[in-house]
């Protein structure tokens, strides 16, 4: 089978790479470019720098694939940037690497993928997909290693796209993966996970909007349930729910320690409170993503509400118009706009979409 | 079968290149500075060279000067320029816009250094046309800097004619020839120039050897500083072999230019007109006429360039676009921007360049199998817009 290899220069989409060359696949890696990289500044992100798709061609090299650079600026922008600061603008706190799997990975480039008549995009993500014979329907499951699963930012694909993923590492532990590419004697083998967002370089987030929508920027008041001014900010894009730090607070004139319980984007606001009014039971999604039959009655599932977050047994039901509704059976902490709430039967996607 | 139509980018070197690169690396080792028998043969071998790029451009060899390619000599002739003139109180620069980023770039890096620049615009012929250059040039102007032939495009500049506005106001005249030297026939005394640059291995010669024609009596600064070599004009050891086998191209291609025109010139055409006949959509981009014989530049309505291009290496076919994405730049060419273009076309152009080793063959196959990638592309682009990826159920 002719496979694309979605190749960012990191030891998982290398190792993805080679086990499919390995199998017998006709492998063709693409590496995105997805920002300028002309002025020779080598700080843009923690990925897909030059750097990075110097290091993506010698794999490619190194396993004997051809290997492309696809120009996707334009598309990285708009589907992923923009979304971003638009989201922080709006008080929310946006999920971007689950935007750029739904609608550049699995778009963008499925579709110049199929150009070069490939049937699928390979990644190295930590995730499994497979096909059930009798239904002829995709499920996505977490990853073998449960530490590395990423299955939460591929809640959006749908059957179409499921239909031509392939995720090689998928089903084995990272330091299997990495065993494999010392093995392999690939040039990556020791190189360092990318820890953060790939477009933030040094997880300066407030730089980076600053930069980009000085709208985002104006400061306003950190007030409490009551309306009652606590004190000041710097911008709103500064915050997310349950944060503790950064609120420039004393417990002298707040008491016991404050949460970011919401914020007010028309207002500049941000709402403190104490860790208790953290705790929602309920929250709604829109934009939901079945990846199993739509259902049209509510169902039991776990919700998942952050990456790093134990999921939690819930009741949702779909409201339709790609909405819905989840009741937990326990409150759960610091529900935030913005982020993705994925559902899970064991370690099934049963689907997901975003927290209002 | 792979067919490499890229000469522009560079060229496969001529069999008695290759025999003279070995036999010299290997045997001429000596270097040419010194005093002795290995130092004299050394010598003696570049001389050849020497004489060998004057004839293919009516040139003296003292006037030839030779550097490590086409860009060392598109440097030395403008910054080199440059800075002989400086002390004059000239402050001005012309270039074409659809210049090499050879030149462009050497002008951007002297404008930060306080000189004045004019890029001259170019219309959508790619063609520069003499009176852009009246209207640019001043009193002040040190340099005019305009290539005989693009290298997208292909189209050649009247350089007969801006040489001559450019004397007229007391400035020089320097061409870019890298990609007209080995293809048509060159006079430098009949152009009218100062400078003239070339590159070896745009006509079947090594890479790492080019050569900066220089007038008798042009003032210009080194800017490779260092030993005396070339007459104190280019300091450094000098690469004998790749000279040497600059100079055997050189003799080559002078006896080739009939050729070029006729052989190389046919099978452009047939490609040409083969793509523009079984490929709905499709407009070559610059002036037909007035052209080296080797290229065409053509537009493919609603196709990226990009998956063009692999999706044709992926099936043995070797062309180029204008834009160099995999350096790290994502700007499209600014030739065809330049020529006005709108960015869809752009976006939406290959280049295809023949030369001395294409056969028919090759061009048949190109023909035969493009309309078939170019659909599958197209219908590519048409159902994702009507099924909609991404749609949620």
């Amino acid at each position: 089978m002719r496979i694309v290899v979605a190749m960012s220069g990191g030891v998982d989409s290398s190792v993805a790479a080679a086990l499919l060359a390995d199998q017998g696949h006709d492998v063709i890696g693409l590496s995105m470019q997805l920002y300028d990289q002309a002025g020779g500044e080598a700080s843009f992100g923690s990925c897909c720098s030059l750097d990075d798709l110097h290091d993506a061609r010698r794999v490619a090299a190194a396993l004997n694939i051809p290997h492309y650079i696809v120009n996707f600026e334009r598309q990285f922008h708009d589907h992923v940037v923009s979304n971003f600061v638009r989201e922080y603008t709006a008080g929310r706190t946006p999920l971007p690497c689950a935007h750029c799997n739904s609608d550049l990975k699995f778009a963008t480039l499925l579709e110049r993928a199929q150009g070069l008549g490939a049937d699928a995009v390979a990644t190295g993500h930590y995730a499994r997909v497979e096909r059930d014979a009798a239904s002829g329907r995709y499920s996505l499951r977490r990853g073998a290693d449960a530490a590395k699963d990423q299955s939460y930012f591929l809640f959006s694909l749908t059957q179409l796209q499921l239909a031509c993923a392939v995720f090689p590492v998928g089903d084995r532990p990272k330091h299997s993966v990495r065993d494999y590419a010392r093995q392999r004697q690939l040039p990556v083998a020791n190189k360092p996970d990318s820890q953060e967002i790939c477009f933030i370089p040094d997880h300066d987030y407030a730089a980076f909007l600053d930069r980009q929508a000085s709208g985002t920027s104006r400061g306003g008041a950190i007030v409490d349930e009551h309306g009652h001014v606590l004190g000041g900010h710097q911008g709103i894009h500064r915050f997310t729910v349950g944060q503790r730090k950064g609120l420039g607070l004393s417990a002298s004139t707040t008491g016991a320690p404050m949460y970011v319980l919401a914020l007010r984007p028309s207002e500049r606001q941000v709402v403190v409170g104490p860790k208790a009014a953290l705790e929602r039971t309920m929250l709604r999604a829109s934009g939901v993503n079945w990846i199993i039959e739509r259902p049209s009655s509510p169902i039991r599932a776990a919700a998942q509400i952050r990456h790093r977050h134990q999921p939690a047994p819930a009741a949702i039901q779909s409201m339709g118009d790609g909405r819905a509704e989840i009741v937990f059976d326990a409150p759960q902490i610091a529900i935030t706009p913005g982020q993705a709430v994925v559902f899970y039967d064991e370690d099934r996607v049963v689907g997901g979409g975003w927290i209002e | 079968m792979r067919v490499y139509f890229d000469y522009n980018a560079t060229t496969p070197p001529a069999p008695e290149v290759t025999e003279a690169v070995v036999r010299v690396t290997r045997d001429i080792f000596g270097n040419a500075s010194s005093v002795h028998h290995f130092g004299q043969q050394a010598k003696a071998a570049i001389d050849e060279a020497r004489s060998a790029v004057a004839s293919l451009i009516n040139a003296d060899p003292s006037e030839v000067v030779f550097t490590g390619g086409g860009t060392e000599a598109d440097n030395f002739a403008v910054r080199g320029a440059a800075d002989a003139l400086e002390a004059s109180g000239r402050t001005h620069l012309v270039a074409s816009a659809i210049e090499h980023e050879a030149v462009l770039n050497t002008l951007r890096a002297l404008a930060r250094r306080g000189w004045r620049t004019t890029l001259l615009p170019v219309d959508e012929s790619g063609i520069v046309a003499p009176d852009r250059l009246r209207e640019a040039i001043t009193a002040d102007t040190a340099i005019v800097s305009v290539m005989h032939a693009n290298n997208e495009i292909g189209t050649i500049q009247p350089v007969r004619e801006l040489a001559a506005i450019a004397h007229e106001h007391g400035a020089l005249m320097h061409t870019d020839a890298v990609q007209s030297a080995g293809k048509i026939a060159i006079d430098v005394r009949a152009l009218g120039v100062d400078l003239l640059s070339l590159s070896a291995h745009k006509f079947n010669g090594p890479k790492g050897a080019g050569a900066l024609w220089i007038k008798r009596g042009t003032r210009i600064h080194p800017i490779l500083t260092g030993g005396k070599h070339e007459r104190n004009r280019r300091a450094g050891t000098e690469n004998v072999p790749a000279i040497a086998g600059l100079g055997v191209a050189a003799r080559l291609a002078a006896g080739k230019l009939a050729d070029q025109d006729a052989r190389v010139g046919a099978l452009r055409d047939r490609l040409e007109e083969g793509i523009l006949r079984g490929v709905p959509g499709t407009v070559v981009n610059g002036a037909r006429t007035s052209r080296v014989p080797n290229t065409t530049n053509i537009s493919f309505d609603h196709v990226e360039a990009e998956s063009l291009l692999i999706a044709l290496d992926l099936d043995g076919v070797a062309v180029s676009t204008g834009s160099a994405c995999s350096s790290g730049s994502l700007e499209p060419s600014h030739v065809l921007r330049a020529m006005g273009l709108p960015a869809h076309r752009t976006q939406n152009s290959l280049r295809f360049s023949l030369g001395l080793f294409s056969t028919d063959e090759e061009v048949d196959r190109v023909v035969e199998i493009l309309p078939r990638l170019v659909e599958k592309l197209r219908g590519l682009t048409r159902s994702m817009r009507n099924s909609e990826l991404g749609i949620r159920n």
